[in-house]
């Protein structure tokens, strides 16, 4: 058994030292100056060519005008912020006045609903994007995964959904737009809505364009089983249950995972044009709302959510990538 | 001789483009309880496709497998296969391999306790109890087939068929693995068919050796009893003439078989339009062991 002799004893102290290999110098050099370079150059490359720009609002946007722009949208979030804290502060001191001149509870109760309605800064619906993108991406994967898995297992099935599957999966999120609203509208009546429709829009959108991926994936996968693991479990007689459960779900999940992400990055993308048409207070809307503002800043601020919906889309891939790293068995492949 | 195990005249034909193809045509073997018997014939011959029907995975369109007096028509762990290429599930470890194959097959008659002692027993046999906790991508592949072993003796087999099991391993590991095997057969006294394409391998470690015609329409050619005391040792064997001549025996046969395909191939380009199917479609790969130099080094 010397075939033992060639594994590294301690996996921990392997990790280690794996660690500690890449702070060397060269491989820093390479891992940070390169991209910094790269990133610089860009910049110039942006400064110079976006000064030769004339719009009807300006010259186009540089570096600078774009930092000055975030820096100036930081503010107005931090003011926003402590304006709101002051409207509650006045509020408390109503209320606590109320109390103590002994007015009905009634009155009091009143008083403390009051919400502060102030304007939705940049960072605001940053986070209204990422929540209405959560929540379609999650209901997408929902409904993608089982349905793949169903149709994964039988050809008949994946013949007939493969033709309708084919046929959606490159509609443009625009073109669902005004058909989802619609139908929000019509069906979506209450008097109290826990959502507001125009999240609904935009969620619902998302999720009717990031089903195909994970479906198309998750069928793949599951379908694509060794036939070695499947004779294996026909040897065992496992019963459809535990051969779905054991083996051809673990087997299908690094190609569920590449659906997921390639599902949640059209997700992000389908977001901000849908945001935009269906209203919906995210970086779609900020964008849209500053392109109809068309003041001297507009186009730097929209430069602004331009880095952000790259870099937040840069994150959530990430993210993905992570989580395929830890649930996935199949830690040689290449993931990027 | 008892009749453990009854191949009767099996045969079976695959639709194809270019018409019915008859791969086996009435393959007759009986095994006695406890038996070695390796299959032996050139690739395409359809050694595998008899492994498969004993096993169950592929259904006989003549004839049938009789296994103690019940007709084998669907798979079970009663007839354990050992695959060519481990097929362990790689996202569980060695452990968890085995027990899945344990839980499964023992769910009813063995406590939790016992289920657990059991998959180490059998990794214990082939000597894998120091990597429980590895994962089949972290272990070399004669450890891979090892556990694979381990997983098909976990069944408690009636019949143990290995299609190739050595077949991917340098020869080195091969021959570590072929001791091994005969250390377990010779604890366990398994019914055991193996297919190998290795000459030394067949010799040293069966009872019979059947070599196959080839394919299609492939039944069994002649069948060699080894006459060899056992415990049976690489080493001593080599300069044993009885050996010797045994392997020269299957030697013959395979280049006898070689000569008819090649007579047989260049007949079938001259009338074109020639069956194949995906398995004979292969190129002729040499035998291992046909070429006397090498197989020599082999076993020493």
């Amino acid at each position: 058994m010397n075939q033992t002799a060639t594994m590294t004893a301690n996996p921990v102290a392997e990790r280690i030292g794996q660690f500690a290999a890449s702070f060397h110098p060269i491989k820093v050099l390479k891992n940070l100056l390169v991209p910094f370079i790269a990133m610089m150059v860009f910049l110039l490359l942006w400064s110079a060519g976006a000064s030769q720009v004339q719009t009807s609002l300006g010259v186009f946007p540089g570096p600078a005008k774009v930092w000055e722009q975030s820096l100036s949208l930081w503010q107005e979030h931090q003011a926003e912020r402590v304006k709101e804290a002051a409207f509650y502060e006045r509020l408390q001191k109503r209320v606590d006045k109320a109390i103590a001149a002994g007015k009905p509870q009634e009155k009091i109760d009143r008083i403390k609903s009051r919400k502060y309605t102030g304007k939705e800064t940049f960072i605001d619906q940053i986070f209204t994007s990422l929540i209405t993108v959560a929540t379609g991406f999650l209901v997408a994967s929902l409904i993608a995964i089982p349905l793949g898995i169903i149709i994964g297992m039988n050809q008949t099935l994946y013949s007939a959904f493969n033709p309708i599957i084919q046929l959606l999966k490159p509609v443009s999120p625009l073109a669902w737009l005004p058909l989802v609203t619609m139908v929000v509208s019509a069906v979506y009546v209450s008097n109290d809505p826990m959502f507001s429709k125009s999240f609904l829009t935009s969620a619902i959108t998302v999720t009717l364009c990031c089903l195909w991926p994970t479906i198309l994936n998750t069928a793949v996968g599951v379908a694509g089983v060794d036939k070695d693991l499947i004779n294996v479990s026909r040897v065992l007689r496992l019963g459809w249950l535990t051969k779905t459960v054991k083996i051809v779900l673990p087997s299908s999940i690094p190609m569920m995972f590449t659906g997921l992400r390639l599902s949640l990055g059209i997700g992000w993308m389908v977001l901000i044009a849908a945001e935009m048409l269906a209203q919906n207070p995210g970086l779609g809307k900020f964008v849209w709302d500053e392109f109809q503002n068309g003041s001297s800043n507009s186009l730097a601020r929209i430069m602004v959510a331009v880095i952000a919906i790259g870099f937040i889309g840069f994150l959530l891939d990430r993210a993905m990538l992570t989580l395929q790293k830890i649930f996935s068995w199949d830690k040689n492949a290449i993931l990027r | 001789m008892n009749q453990y195990l009854e191949i009767s005249h099996v045969g079976i034909t695959f639709p194809t483009d270019n018409g019915p193809l008859t791969v086996l045509d009435g393959v007759d073997l009986k095994l006695a309880q406890g038996e070695f018997v390796s299959l032996i014939g050139h690739s395409g011959c359809g050694k595998s496709t008899v492994l498969n029907i004993v096993a169950g995975l592929l259904n006989a369109t003549e004839g049938g497998v009789v296994l103690e007096g019940k007709e084998v028509d669907e798979p079970g762990p009663d007839r354990a296969v050992v695959f060519q290429h481990h097929s362990l599930m790689p996202w569980l470890s060695v452990y968890d391999n085995v027990r899945l194959a344990v839980d499964q097959v023992f769910k009813k008659n063995k406590t939790k306790q016992e289920r657990h002692e059991w998959t180490l027993h059998n990794l214990e046999l082939v000597h894998m109890t120091h990597a429980l906790d590895r994962k089949p991508d972290e272990i070399s592949g004669g450890m891979k087939q090892r556990v694979g072993i381990a997983r098909a003796l976990a069944m408690e087999p009636k019949v143990l068929l290995m299609d190739e099991p050595f077949g991917a391993l340098d020869s080195l590991t091969r021959t570590h693995m072929q001791d091994s095997l005969m250390e377990i057969q010779a604890n366990l006294n398994n019914t055991v068919i193996m297919i190998t394409h290795d000459v030394d391998e067949a010799v040293l470690l069966s009872d019979r050796i059947v070599m196959m015609t080839n394919g299609p329409n492939a039944r069994v050619g002649e069948i060699l009893d080894i006459d060899l005391p056992r415990p049976r040792e690489r080493l001593a064997l080599a300069e044993n003439p009885t050996y010797n001549h045994y392997r020269a025996e299957v030697v013959r046969f395979l280049h006898e078989r070689h000569l008819q395909k090649e007579q047989r191939d260049s007949h079938d380009e001259n009338n074109e339009g020639s069956l194949s199917s995906p398995e004979t479609a292969e190129p002729d790969e040499q035998v291992k062991g046909a070429k006397p130099a090498t197989s020599v080094r082999l076993a020493s």
